[in-house]
C-alpha cells in the first residue's frame, strides 16, 4: 500500500497536480472574466468554449492519432439532436444529465464509425468522413416527425438556478456551463495524453508498424481515439443545442466540420492549447472582419462578402507564414527566448534552437 | 422500366460531370499529394468568367474558351504562388490552404460578378431528343456534355501515355527527387499538372452550369460527389476516378429517383462505406493493402 502510494506520488501526482492547478486557475480567470463582460460577450465566450471542446476532441483524433476527420460536425449533430430530443416538449431535465447522455450517445455511435475508420487511411478517411458530414443532416430532413425536418427542434434554455438570484443573466449561466465543460474536457484529455493510452495514440500516428511491434493494438487504439473524440463532439453538440436554441440540419452543414479542422490547424496541430487558440480565432475573426467591413461604406454585394473573403485570405496567409499554427509560433518564440536566456549570444554565437521542430507535440 | 431508362440516362450525364471532377482531383493528388478542396470553387470562378464574357456579347464558344483557358491559368497560378511554398509543411496545412482558397473565391465571386443567381446558356438544345415518336430524357446538350468529357479524357490519356511530356509528368509525380536528378524540371511538371486538372474542373463547371444555375456555391455538391467518386475509384487511378464518378452519377440518380432526392447523399455514404470496407483504397488501387 505504501509502495503504491509513493509510486502514485512519484509518477502520477506531479502531472495531475499541475493539470489540476492549471484547470483551477483557468476556471477562476474565466469566472471573473464572464462576470465582467456583457451578455453579448458571454454569448461569444460560450461559442469559444463549445468550439474548444469539439476542437480538443478533434485534436486528439487528427493531431495526436493521425486520423483526419472532415465529418466532426456530424458527430456534433448527434450530440445536439440527442439533447434536443431529450428536451422535446419542454421536458425538464438537469443540464448535467442531458450533457452526459449526449456524450454517451455520440460515443456509442463513435464506436461504429471508429471501426470503419480504423480500416481507412489519409484521404480515404477524409472522403468517408466528408460524405458523412454531408449525408447525416439529410437524415434529419428526411425523418421530419422525429427530427423536425428543415425547421429543426427548438431547445428550451437552461434557467439559472434560484440561488444565483432572479436577475442573473441566462447568457452568463450558459457561459458558465460551457466553460466548465471545456475546462473539465481539457483536464481529462490532458491527463489522458500524459498516460499510456495517450502515448499509444502518438505511437500509432508516428509509425503503425513500430507501434504494433511494441505491443500496441493499432486498430483498438484508433477506435478508442475515435470514440473519445466523438464523445467530445457530442458534448460540444449538446452545448451547441443550448447555445443556439434550435437544432436544425442547417446548423450542422459541411462548413461546421471544415471550421473545426481549420481551428485545430490554425491553432497548432496536436496541442490542446492550439485547439483553444483555434476556437478563439474561429469565433472572433469573423466578428472582427464583419466589424471592419461595416465601418467602411461599400456596395452591399461587396460588404456582405468581404468578411468571408478576409477570413479565407487569413487562412491562406496563416498557412504560408505560420505552418505550425499559433501554438507553434508561440513555442518558437519561447524557445528562442529560452535559448537566449540559457546561452546569451556572445560574439555572433547563435542560440541553440531547432528551427524545424521547435518542440515535440504536447 | 422506362423510369429506369430515364434515370440511367440522367445518371450518365451527371456521372460524366462527377467523373471530370474526380479526374481533376486525382490528377492533383497524383502530382502533389494534395486534395484540392478549392477545385469546385475554381470551376465556379471560371464559369463566372465565361458568363462575364457572354454578358459582354461574346458568343458561346468564345465564353467556353474563356472558361477553359482561365481554368488552365488559375490552376498554374495557384500551384506556383500558393501551393509550392507549403509543399514541405505538414500535409494538413495544404488542406486548410485549399479550404481558405475555397472560402475566398466563393466570397470574391459575388463581389466581382454580383450575388444574384444567374442562368447559364447551354451550347445546344436541352430539350429531349425524339426517338421514333417518343421523347427520351436525353438532349443534344447531354450528348455534348458526354462527348466533351470523353474527348478530354482521351486527350489526357494520350498525353500521359504516349508523349514525352506525359512521361515526364508521370515521373515527377512518381518520384520527384529522382526525376529532378534525371534532369526533369519537376516544378514545371507540377505546375502543368495543376493547370491541366484545373482545366478539367473548369470544363465540368461550364457543362453543369446550365442545369444547376450559377451561384457562388453551385459547385460544392459537385466537388463532394466528385471526391466521393475519386475515393471509390482509388485516388491513384485516373481510370478509377472516371469509373467512380460514373458510379456516383448512376447511384445518385437511382437513389433520388426511387427513394427521394433528400436521401441522395445518404445513398452516396452507404455506397462509399460499402466499397471502402471491401477495398480500403478504392476499387482500382494497385497499392498493397495495409493490414490492421
Amino acid at each position: 500500500m505504501v509502495a503504491v502510494r509513493s509510486r502514485v506520488d512519484r509518477l502520477v501526482a506531479p502531472t495531475l497536480r499541475r493539470h489540476l492547478l492549471i484547470a483551477l486557475g483557468a476556471a477562476a480567470v474565466l469566472l471573473l472574466l464572464s462576470a465582467q463582460i456583457g451578455a453579448y460577450d458571454d454569448y461569444n465566450l460560450t461559442a469559444v468554449a463549445i468550439f474548444a471542446v469539439a476542437a480538443a476532441g478533434l485534436t486528439l483524433l487528427t493531431g495526436l492519432n493521425g486520423q483526419l476527420s472532415l465529418g466532426h460536425g456530424a458527430l456534433m449533430a448527434i450530440g445536439a439532436y440527442t439533447a434536443s430530443l431529450l428536451l422535446k416538449d419542454h421536458r425538464q431535465l438537469p443540464v448535467i444529465v442531458v450533457l452526459l447522455i449526449s456524450v454517451l450517445s455520440a460515443g456509442v455511435i463513435g464506436i461504429a464509425f471508429g471501426y470503419a475508420a480504423a480500416r481507412l487511411r489519409g484521404p480515404y478517411l477524409a472522403g468517408a468522413t466528408l460524405t458523412l458530414a454531408v449525408a447525416l443532416p439529410q437524415v434529419a430532413t428526411r425523418y421530419k416527425s422525429i427530427f423536425g425536418g428543415e425547421s429543426g427542434l427548438t431547445v428550451p434554455p437552461s434557467a439559472p438556478p434560484d440561488w444565483l438570484g432572479a436577475d442573473f443573466p441566462p447568457e452568463r449561466w450558459l457561459a458558465w456551463i460551457a466553460l466548465a465543460a471545456a475546462v473539465v474536457t481539457m483536464l481529462l484529455l490532458a491527463n489522458l495524453l500524459r498516460s499510456a493510452p495517450g502515448r499509444a495514440f502518438k505511437a500509432v500516428r508516428d509509425n503503425e508498424a513500430a507501434a504494433a511491434l511494441a505491443g500496441i493494438d493499432v486498430a483498438r487504439t484508433q477506435v478508442l481515439a475515435f470514440v473519445i473524440s466523438a464523445a467530445c463532439a457530442g458534448l460540444a453538440g449538446a452545448l451547441f443545442a443550448y447555445w443556439s436554441g434550435i437544432t436544425s440540419p442547417a446548423g450542422f452543414s459541411l462548413g461546421l466540420s471544415l471550421q473545426l479542422i481549420t481551428a485545430i490547424v490554425i491553432g497548432g496541430l496536436g496541442s490542446l492549447a492550439g485547439a483553444v487558440w483555434g476556437s478563439i480565432v474561429l469565433v472572433f475573426v469573423p466578428l472582427l472582419t464583419s466589424g471592419m467591413a461595416s465601418t467602411v461604406h461599400l456596395p452591399s454585394a461587396v460588404a456582405d462578402n468581404l468578411p468571408l473573403a478576409i477570413y479565407g485570405g487569413i487562412l491562406v496567409i496563416a498557412m504560408l507564414v505560420a505552418p505550425h499554427g499559433i501554438q507553434g509560433a508561440l513555442r518558437r518564440i519561447l524557445a528562442i527566448g529560452r535559448a537566449r536566456w540559457e546561452y546569451p549570444p556572445r560574439g555572433g554565437q547563435k542560440g541553440v534552437v531547432d528551427w524545424d521542430d521547435p518542440a515535440p507535440g504536447t | 422500366m422506362s423510369r429506369f431508362f430515364v434515370l440511367t440516362l440522367s445518371g450518365l450525364t451527371q456521372g460524366a460531370i462527377y467523373a471530370a471532377m474526380a479526374l481533376a482531383l486525382v490528377m492533383i493528388w497524383r502530382a502533389t499529394k494534395v486534395i484540392n478542396f478549392a477545385q469546385g470553387a475554381m470551376a465556379m470562378f471560371t464559369t463566372y468568367l465565361a458568363l462575364f464574357a457572354i454578358d459582354h456579347g461574346a458568343p458561346y464558344w468564345v465564353a467556353f474558351a474563356v472558361a477553359i483557358t482561365s481554368g488552365l491559368l488559375l490552376g498554374a497560378i495557384i500551384e506556383r504562388v500558393l501551393v509550392r511554398p507549403v509543399e514541405s509543411a505538414p500535409p494538413l496545412n495544404v488542406v486548410i490552404l485549399t479550404l481558405g482558397l475555397l472560402l475566398f473565391l466563393e466570397a470574391l465571386a459575388p463581389m466581382a460578378f454580383g450575388g444574384q443567381i444567374r442562368s447559364f446558356p447551354p451550347a445546344f438544345s436541352i430539350v429531349g431528343l425524339h426517338l421514333g415518336n417518343s421523347q427520351v430524357a436525353f438532349s443534344p446538350f447531354d450528348a455534348f456534355t458526354l462527348g466533351a468529357v470523353l474527348a478530354v479524357m482521351v486527350l489526357l490519356m494520350l498525353l500521359f501515355q504516349k508523349t514525352n511530356l506525359g512521361l515526364r509528368m508521370r515521373a515527377s509525380a512518381f518520384n520527384p527527387e529522382v526525376s529532378g536528378l534525371l534532369g526533369i524540371r519537376v516544378g514545371r511538371m507540377l505546375t502543368l499538372g495543376w493547370a491541366l486538372a484545373s482545366l478539367v474542373g473548369a470544363l465540368a463547371g461550364v457543362l453543369i452550369a446550365p442545369s444547376l444555375l450559377l451561384y457562388p456555391t453551385f459547385m460544392d455538391d459537385v466537388l463532394v460527389f466528385g471526391f466521393t467518386g475519386a475515393v471509390i475509384g482509388g485516388l491513384d487511378s485516373a481510370v478509377g476516378a472516371v469509373v467512380g464518378g460514373l458510379l456516383m452519377g448512376f447511384a445518385l440518380s437511382y437513389v433520388g429517383g426511387y427513394f427521394g432526392s433528400d436521401l441522395e447523399t445518404v445513398g452516396a455514404l452507404v455506397i462509399l462505406i460499402a466499397v471502402l470496407m471491401v477495398r480500403p483504397r478504392g476499387l482500382f488501387s494497385l497499392q498493397r493493402l495495409r493490414q490492421v
